[in-house]
């Protein structure tokens, strides 16, 4: 066998080889490269990251805080996150996903039902809703049961408006909350990760409380549907999930009513739900929270910060049993 | 398959996988982790490493139904990407939720039995990481190490446990992952049953 020496290798079958080495080389690259396009690809829509969201109509005539209800100084939560990151089980149960999944949710038109024990039930349209009383810009702390928090520039009304034009007969003890069900503008709900349509309730002397509002805006502007498009309840000493979102049913009624995070872990979740740092949820501690946009943690406040105003709500109760 | 097609394909799988993390990277340095960065991190990474822990072992399956040898070079370094996302979800975990105080961690674990869970998963990684290596395993002796190693579907049952425990309402993905595992696990005690029965060797019954 005869071995060549380099020297002896013609030139052309050199340039060959290194043809092909380059070609291997750049086959190679290009699939490395292909891969990690494709491993990036897959990421990103496994984990897609959240879109800003566009402003809404302004509200006309808002009037400042009422000056008998306690305002906070504390820094405002910013547009985009309160609009990014949304617990909105009816869309998604991913906080991040609320936002993309809600953006084509139809609020027009919208009726909420005003029935029960009542002397006048109505149907409201929401334009006719909305002239119940003054909008009033509401700055409240929102604390969420998971642990996180946010301070929001709600626009609203009392819903004691709406109640006493409604005029609840003395028998009425509670109201009960709906959201609208409808599968087909809200997807999740052709899952069953909750009963749906979701419910809430308030005792009536909570819902009469001059901080529980109805809210239709926030920033000053329409509701974004991730936020409980087009009228929300919102009652700030209560954990995030009792301020029923996009509601289409209110009923007076006798009996203390169902709810749906109670019914779901009767355990974790009471009907009253008062933010409270001294009675822990089953799974993790209430104690302090995060505040979104703030690096460190805060100790969280009984009644969330609202026990002047509303502690006389629940004298003589032990709160760690009607958590 | 060549030796040098080998190392091309372990190189694919290598660089791949650090496509998360420079991608979370890069969502880092521009401030685009969403409204809650602490809980996007803590779950991404917590994502990542049941994901990586699953398809490290998924390769022997895989390699046994399809003939594809070459595939079982890959597990370890599978495994290892597991144990580094889980090194960096713990990282998270112990920096911004407990801002390196260890003693309320402790705490933690009491009052959220999920996390004491997700720790006993970690901790099973910690030797099987360390036992990696080509000197390691002939130190321990093959059958040791098989069975040690064994151990890797515990911390996986666990991983995947920690994770439902942690959803409020939606537990289809874990759910999902404890699926996937049952799988894997299944296949795995199938085909052993198999070659028990096949097999004459008396070395090969279980003692
Ligand atoms: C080292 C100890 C560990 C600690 C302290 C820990 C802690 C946590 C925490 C705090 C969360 C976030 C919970 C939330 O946001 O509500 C989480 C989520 C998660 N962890 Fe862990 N974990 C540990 C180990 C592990 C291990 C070993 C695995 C996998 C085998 C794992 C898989 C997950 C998954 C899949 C999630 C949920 C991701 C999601 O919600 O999308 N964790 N963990």
């Amino acid at each position: 066998m005869v071995i060549k020496r380099p020297e002896q290798i013609p030139s052309s079958e050199i340039t060959d080889k290194k043809v092909y080495l380059n070609r291997r080389n750049f086959m190679r690259g290009a699939a490395m490269l292909a891969t990690v396009v494709a491993t990036g690809e897959l990421y990103r829509r496994l984990n897609e990251p959240p879109q800003p969201t566009p402003r809404g109509e302004k509200l006309a005539g808002v009037q400042p805080p009422a000056p008998s209800v306690r305002s906070t100084s504390e820094k405002l939560t910013s547009f985009e996150d309160i609009t990014s990151y949304n617990n909105f089980y009816e869309f998604s149960t991913d906080k991040g996903a609320v936002a993309r999944k809600a953006k084509d949710f139809v609020t027009r038109p919208w009726t909420v039902r005003v029935e029960g024990l009542v002397n006048k039930p109505k149907v409201y349209d929401l334009d006719d809703l909305m002239k119940i009383a003054p909008l009033e810009e509401r700055i409240y702390r929102l604390r969420c049961v998971e642990g996180w928090s946010m301070v929001i520039p709600w626009v609203g009304f009392p819903l004691k408006a709406l109640l006493d034009e409604v005029e609840p007969l003395s028998n009425a003890r509670y109201v009960a909350f709906e959201t609208l069900f409808d599968p087909k503008r809200m997807p999740n709900q052709t899952t069953s990760v909750l009963d749906w349509p979701y419910v809430e309730g308030l005792r009536l002397d909570e819902a009469m409380h001059p901080l529980t509002i109805l809210a239709t805006g926030l920033y000053g502007e329409a509701l974004p549907p991730q936020d409980g498009a087009p009228v929300r309840l919102v009652v700030p000493w209560k954990y995030g999930f009792k301020s029923i979102k996009s509601i289409v049913n209110i009923r007076l009624v006798a009996d203390q009513p169902k709810t749906t995070w109670s019914m779901y872990a009767p355990n974790e979740y009471g009907f009253y739900s008062n933010v409270n740092p001294n009675v822990p949820h089953p799974r993790w501690s209430q104690a302090r929270e995060r505040r979104i946009g703030e690096y460190g943690l805060r100790d969280t406040l009984i009644f969330n910060g609202y026990a002047e105003e509303v502690a006389s709500l629940y004298t003589g109760m032990d709160l760690k049993v009607n958590f | 398959m060549k030796p040098e097609d080998a190392r091309f394909i372990k190189a694919i799988i290598f660089v791949n996988s650090l496509v998360p993390l420079a991608l979370l990277a890069w969502d880092a340095a521009h401030k685009n982790l969403g409204a809650n960065p602490l809980e996007y991190v803590t779950r991404t990474t917590g994502m990542l490493t049941l994901i990586f822990l699953m398809l490290s072992l998924a390769v022997t399956p895989l390699r046994k139904m399809t003939g594809w040898n070459w595939l079982g070079m890959n597990r370890r370094v599978l495994g290892l990407y597991a144990f580094f996302y889980g090194s960096l979800h713990f990282l998270t975990y112990i920096w911004f939720d407990r801002f390196f105080n260890f003693k309320s961690a402790v705490g933690d674990v009491v009052q959220r039995p999920f996390i004491a869970v997700g720790f006993a998963s970690f901790l099973i990684m910690i030797p099987l990481a360390i036992t990696s290596t080509n000197k390691m395993v002939k130190r321990l002796g093959g059958k040791r190490w098989n069975r040690l190693h064994k151990a890797v579907y515990v911390a996986g049952i666990l991983g995947a446990l920690h994770y439902w425990m942690l959803v409020k309402s939606d537990t289809r993905l874990p759910l999902t992952f404890a699926a996937v595992l049952a799988v894997l696990l299944g296949y795995r005690i199938f085909s052993a049953n198999r070659t028990t029965k096949t097999q004459t060797r008396p070395t090969i019954i279980p003692r």
